[in-house]
């Protein structure tokens, strides 16, 4: 840092001379308009006006290549009588549930494993991060073909190798395995983001605390309840909003591997949108559907800023 | 932090001895070792399947389905030269690079004009762009489906880098600031003393410094865009023009018979690209991952 000095820094201030642009560039709110205007701009354009367009598309009767007029309430009115829309809106807070709770179960235990002392940590930790960052359709794709009713993987472990069922598990075939199988290809794809960050937060606790609490006499599992739970809370607010937000909103997994199928068992509210709206053509009715998702989804923003809040309280109202 | 883990690992050691080796292997190893295979076992799967000719790909009876007797790339073959693979991935690859570059660009300025021009309501910006991040594109492709139509960008790869920026800007913005925000501000002052525009200062001291920052957004954003699935879906109609991850899906599943060879080598050869860019960059991806996290 201290060979940076005013000595050694190349430019050659020459206010004099400089033109208006130069001038215009020093003064700070024009400074602060300009470099907020292309960050600003483009989420105004392509996120905050469609946000408030798909609420308006959810009161119109807009199809594919036709404008619609307003409707009032008639889109929502026709999805309350819809039985594939509740049947949807069950599945979505089932699937969000499950998943959640398996991947924060198995994600935590993860990151406590990984917490220890193992030979290969950093590598382990590099490749527990696959399924995260490969793409979802293509690992979607690989479990379609694990979940296949005729050449499954595991059913042939099952029935050939191992001898514990008789006959092959037709995975996507009936509405209950479907669904199950769907919930065990979230969880695989969502526990390493859980593991790592949850593992990011083990790493910020004091070993000292447990060598207190270890000459304290405290036992592992008191250790855990009193100690890393109770550290781990504000980090794991956070990371719990973003998984319950983006499993709310999965569309990929499920476009992938069922289509919604069978008979419409396994349809997320995403994907009932998609069906309805962009191959059906009724895009009001998709966006109902779409805007269906906000009251959860702001149910789970502000959760997540009060645990934020609640954080910035706990350290004393100073950043890290 | 490695003094930190050091001192644990050693803490460890002392106090519990009663943690024998065979009783470490069940409560540690073991579970380790099964979470790792569940967790590689479908790209295992995916490999081998690739180099699986048809005889073996459907016969479990006369051959071990985990191993691969014959490989074969006609599997590889075929996708490569008869689909038009190589233009998907182009696409992709153009894509993801534009909306990347745009992306950091964007969230550079955003994220300076934030952390150091010290505005009023710079913290309300702040936390607007981080709720930005909290909308999901499952609720805005719909309409954002009629404005890329009335644009007269359906169909064109434009559509996908103007619309990737809006999740990908909220997440670079919140992690520049955090990059930023561990810079010395004295820094900026001397060369501000020394007569230096702003504009110099971001370019001169600022960015120089924040490079493991940048390399972090611009690895996420690749990624992140590489992956995107829905927007692909909804604003490309023709074969040519479609990304690897829709094309894939849309254009080989054909049919009730599926290919699960070529499904299975596009999958791969799909995955490689992030994979191979993910494993130069993995530190910087753990740390944005959850520096954003920790934020």
């Amino acid at each position: 840092m201290s060979g940076v000095t005013s000595a050694e820094l190349p430019w050659n201030p020459r206010r004099a001379e400089r033109g208006w642009l130069a001038r215009l560039l020093d003064s700070k709110p024009f400074l602060i308009a300009i470099c907020l205007f292309p960050a600003v701009g483009l989420l105004l354009t392509f996120l905050t006006y469609p946000l408030g367009l798909g609420i308006w598309l959810a009161f119109t009767d807009t199809h594919i290549g036709r404008g619609g007029v307003f409707v009032g309430f008639e889109n929502f009115e026709s999805l309350w009588y819809d039985r594939v829309f509740w049947s949807a809106v069950f599945y979505t807070v089932f699937y969000t549930a499950v998943a959640t709770v398996l991947k924060f179960g198995l994600g935590l235990w993860l990151a406590l494993l990984l917490n220890e002392k193992v030979p290969f940590k950093s590598l382990i930790r590099a490749i527990i991060l696959m399924p995260w960052i490969v793409p979802t359709v293509l690992s979607a794709i690989t479990f379609w073909w694990i979940y296949d009713a005729q050449f499954s993987i595991i059913s042939y472990v099952l029935v050939d190798v191992l001898g514990w069922k008789d006959s092959y598990i037709d995975f996507l075939g009936t509405p209950w395995h479907a669904r199950w199988s769907l919930i065990a290809a979230n969880v695989w794809r969502g526990i390493p983001f859980v593991a790592i960050s949850l593992l990011a937060g083990l790493q910020t606790i004091s070993p000292s605390l447990y060598e207190a609490a270890l000459l304290d006499g405290a036992s592992p599992w008191q250790r855990f309840t009193k100690i890393t739970f109770p550290l781990l809370l504000p980090i794991l607010a956070v990371v719990l909003t973003f998984s319950v937000l983006f499993t709310f909103t999965d569309f990929q997994l499920v476009y992938a591997i069922t289509r919604g199928g069978p008979i419409n068992s396994t349809h997320l509210m995403a994907t009932l949108a998609f069906q309805r709206g962009i191959p059906g053509g009724q895009l009001g009715e998709g966006a109902a559907i779409a805007v269906s998702m906000i009251p959860f989804l702001l149910f789970a923003t502000l959760f997540s800023y009060f645990a934020l809040a609640r954080r910035k309280w706990q350290q004393g109202g100073s950043d890290e | 932090m490695s003094e930190a883990t050091a001192s644990k690992a050693g803490a460890d050691d002392d106090y519990l001895s009663w943690q024998s080796r065979p009783r470490r292997i069940l409560t540690v190893y073991l579970p380790l070792a099964c979470f790792i295979f569940v967790l590689l076992f479908p790209f295992y799967w995916m490999t081998i399947t690739t180099f699986k000719p048809n005889a073996e790909l459907y016969d479990y009876k006369n051959f071990n389905p985990f191993w691969v007797v014959e490989p074969t790339l006609a599997n590889i073959k075929r996708l490569l030269f008869e689909t038009s693979y190589p233009r998907w991935l182009m696409t992709t690859m153009l894509v993801a690079v534009c909306s990347t570059v745009l992306s950091i660009f964007a969230s550079v300025l955003a994220a300076y004009a934030i952390q150091r021009l010290r505005f009023r309501g710079a913290n309300a910006v702040g936390l607007a762009i981080y709720l930005a991040y909290l909308v999901p594109p499952s609720i805005l492709f719909i309409p954002l489906a009629t404005m890329v139509f009335q644009l007269g960008l359906f169909d064109s790869p434009l559509a996908l880098i103007l619309t990737y920026p809006t999740f990908l800007i909220p997440f670079c913005t919140w992690l520049l600031i955090g990059y930023f925000k561990s810079i010395p501000y004295e820094l900026e002052e001397c060369a501000l003393m020394d007569g230096a525009s702003r504009l110099q200062i971001l370019r001169r001291i600022t960015l120089p410094l924040a490079v493991p920052g940048l390399i972090s957004a611009g690895i996420f954003s690749f990624t992140l865009s590489w992956n995107e699935f829905i927007y692909a879906l909804a604003f490309i109609s023709s074969s040519e023009k479609k990304t690897v991850p829709v094309a894939i899906l849309t254009e080989l599943v054909q049919g009730d018979v599926y290919q699960w060879g070529s499904l299975m080598a596009g999958s791969l050869l799909g995955s490689l690209p992030v994979a191979i860019f993910y494993s130069f960059f993995v530190d910087y991806y753990v740390s944005s991952l959850t520096g954003a996290v920790k934020e």
